[in-house]
């Protein structure tokens, strides 16, 4: 019995705060705070990476790097950004830290599990960055499409299928957490449609995680079986099929999407009612928005190959059923449009990358509508259209959404605002560059352009230019921000408990708070969002 | 931690708690925590079947490949498990009366219908006229077996362990019957799962 109660875990009190975080902590805010860190390293790996893809691309010859390296960058790159950044921090970060609170818990559900899913990233993330070292990474790209997988440099592409193996193991671990303390480790007292929309999101993406993960994983296996045994699942020159591939890969990676961009949007619930004053708009449809987004996002995921000799009926269907998932992202976006209508405003950085992210994903829905489309598809597939509606989708909705979590909850996490005129200018710098990054990429891929070519035709130079201009505002933005966060955390205005006057139980304790989350007895918040009401339900 | 004030409700749960309340007694979920994880385990499984099904429909043998399944030894095998899941059903019910030598018994039994599965799925490796690079569906056959098998023998081992445990002063008991009921749990998954199994590679 002694397992599950976080108190068998302790020990870690012992330790000066510090060294907590880098040790084996049960406490799920030390465990949010080092995937958040950790997934902030390997951002700025990624980045740089992106950075050198961008130079690369400043120029129609390849001249900055070999083709190969150019291959294996990208696919580091992609492989780094989606499964070592964004889904271990919109997940593993802000949902370890946030969910105990607001399910009026002491710890998660299994705090030991917990504890071992955040250390199967950093070992993951260094196996994958290692291969660099030893014969080449792999340079099938984030997919990794048979039968180029299956051709490139094998070691490579061997330690790639582990590391994200391993990373998916982490990522189902984390979901089991999730379900059990979203569902389980609720306050007496609590209601499921009491609960603060992020514990949906996060309820709603777990099932994800649990559902296709492991397809992912089992097809990665079978893969590693083709390039080490030499059997032919996915080899057509051997009798295999490589859409199968595809088909499998792909029933993971479209509800990846989700898995990552769940999270953000209920993050992005939990920040705008507060800055508005206003409860959030329109709950109960939220809820069903996110099940409804859970249940058709399992089963769009043939729309990313509609190039692959897809019959007839299979792109109607998948066509109608991703046209359809318009309709609850859509009910969000409404709900958050009616959240802020007529609210007292305040125009923080919160405030900001909450707006942009709902700019940047509007313009990323719609593409993805239009991707949707067969006839459309097929003439932008695998071009830098895709990237563009893809980093409209991942950077200018889910990093946004990062960035704004980041100003909100870091007066709660050490207990000090972070300074607002280089928040501001961090939020503008990065609105700016991403759009001048991605938005001409939109006009790149209709015209042609293939994605992940280090070589392109000269008539693209200029607009190719443009981009990697944008992509240098993007790695300025890092600097004001970067300077903030280690500045304020010395400097920055002292916050107190709850300086944003928020209703939500992570603010009715001490800032940081304590090891067990209240100092008394947990909080029972009826309603989250109360807002303007006569008086606030927290008791 | 050694700083607990008294608390009323200390019950058989050891706490070390000062602020001990109704979110620190919380009940045990991890079975809960097990069922979600093979929920995740079973689409594992339902991925393979998919590729298997989906080989089968699109994807003709070539001229002169061999893919034959014996029926035989895979029926008796899908006997042995679905009566060891009846047994281990059995040791579960004897250790809840406390009754710990019956239980160790049927823990027993359980383990060897499980280590016979596994030689009589050996034995079937042996004759089969395909190996595992031979066709496509033979390398299918073998993956799915295989990972099946791997689930059989883990199981195995858990159950001598836990039949290790349940010895007079172990640690699992009428008391602390978690592991017990965990790899039950397991078990009986796995064996579903190998029914699945059976219908769609020996059957269909």
């Amino acid at each position: 019995m002694t397992l599950s109660t976080p108190s068998s875990l302790a020990g870690t009190q012992e330790h000066l705060p510090w060294q907590r975080y880098f040790g084996f902590s049960t406490d799920h805010k030390v465990i949010g705070l080092q995937y958040l860190v950790c997934g902030f390293l390997f951002y700025f790996i990624g980045g740089a990476l992106a950075g050198a893809l961008r130079t690369e691309l400043l120029t129609p010859i390849s001249d900055f790097m070999p083709r190969e390296v150019y291959n294996e960058v990208l696919t580091m790159h992609g492989t780094i950004m989606i499964f070592l950044w964004i889904v271990p921090v919109v997940n593993g970060a802000f949902g370890n830290y946030l969910i105990p609170f607001y399910v009026g818990a002491r710890d998660m559900a299994y705090p030991r599990l917990n504890a071992v899913a955040f250390w199967m990233i950093p070992p993951a993330g260094l196996l994958l960055i290692s291969s660099y070292f030893l014969g080449g990474a792999s340079q099938s790209g984030w997919t990794a499409y048979p039968p180029l997988s299956l051709s490139t440099a094998a070691t490579g592409q061997v330690i790639w299928i582990l590391s994200v193996l391993l990373l998916g193991g982490s990522s189902i671990f984390g979901a089991i957490n999730f379900v059990a303390t979203v569902l389980k480790m609720r306050r007496p007292g609590l209601k499921m449609m009491q609960l603060p929309m992020y514990c949906w999101a996060m309820l709603g993406t777990s099932i994800l995680v649990l559902l296709s993960t492991p397809v992912l994983a089992g097809t990665l296996v079978l893969l590693s079986f083709d390039i080490v045994a030499h059997t032919g699942f996915f080899n057509p020159a051997m009798g295999g099929n490589a859409v199968v591939y595809q088909h499998l890969f792909w029933f993971y990676s479209h509800p990846a999407v989700y898995i990552m961009v769940l999270p953000a949007f209920g993050l992005v619930s939990e920040i705008l009612p507060v800055h508005a004053r206003k409860p959030l708009f329109g709950y109960t449809t939220m809820v069903y928005s996110i099940m409804a987004i859970v249940f058709l996002g399992l089963i769009v995921w043939a729309h990313h190959m509609f190039t692959s000799g897809t019959p007839p009926w299979m792109r109607l269907f998948f066509t109608i059923a991703t046209s359809f998932i318009a309709v609850p992202t859509g009910i969000k976006f409404f709900n958050w449009l009616a959240t802020l209508w007529g609210g007292s405003i305040s125009l923080n950085t919160a405030v900001m990358f909450s707006c942009g992210f709902i700019v940047n994903f509007v313009f990323g829905g719609i593409t993805g509508v239009a991707l949707a489309q067969v006839p459309f598809d097929i003439h932008v597939h695998d071009t830098y259209f895709v990237v563009g509606h893809f980093h409209y989708i991942v950077y200018g909705g889910t990093v946004f959404v990062i960035f704004a979590s980041m100003y909100h909850w870091y007066p709660k996490v050490t207990g000090r605002m972070l300074n607002e005129p280089l928040g501001q200018l961090h939020f503008w710098l990065t609105f700016i560059g991403l759009n001048l990054c991605f938005a001409p990429q939109h006009w790149l891929g209709l015209n042609g352009m293939p994605r992940r070519v280090a070589e392109y035709d000269p008539q693209f130079q200029f607009i190719n230019q443009l981009s990697s201009v944008g992509a240098l505002l993007m790695a300025v933005s890092t600097l004001p921000f970067l300077i903030n966060v280690i500045w304020s955390a010395y400097r920055g205005a002292v916050a107190g408990d709850n300086p944003w006057n928020a209703l939500t139980p992570e603010w009715l304790t001490s800032s940081p708070p304590p090891e067990h989350n209240w100092h008394g007895e947990a909080p029972l918040v009826h309603e989250p969002y109360g807002y303007g009401l006569k008086s606030p339900a927290a008791s | 931690m050694t700083t607990s004030l008294p608390s009323p409700s200390s019950g058989p749960v050891a706490s070390d708690h000062s602020a001990a309340e109704s979110t620190e007694h919380h009940p045990d979920h991890r079975l809960f925590g097990l069922a979600t994880f093979l929920v995740a385990d079973g689409m594992t499984f339902a991925g393979f079947f998919a590729a298997y099904l989906t080989f089968r429909a699109v994807n003709p043998l070539p001229e002169g490949a061999v893919y034959e399944l014996e029926l035989l030894l895979p029926s008796i095998n899908t006997l042995l498990l679905l009566v060891s899941s009846f047994t281990f059903h059995r040791a579960g019910s004897a250790l809840k009366r406390d009754d710990r030598p019956v239980c160790r018994r049927w823990l027993l039994i359980t383990a060897t219908l499980g280590l016979c599965f596994l030689a009589a799925q050996l034995k079937e490796y042996f004759s089969l006229p395909f190996g595992l690079t031979d066709n496509l569906y033979g390398s299918t056959f073998y993956a799915i077996t295989g990972f099946h098998g791997l689930h059989v023998t883990l199981g195995s081992l858990m159950i001598l362990i836990i039949w290790w445990q349940s010895r007079e002063g172990g640690r699992v008991s009428s008391q602390n019957r978690f592991p017990l009921e965990a790899t039950e749990l397991y078990w009986h998954f796995v064996d579903g799962v190998w029914v699945v199994l059976y219908g769609i590679l020996y059957l269909l």
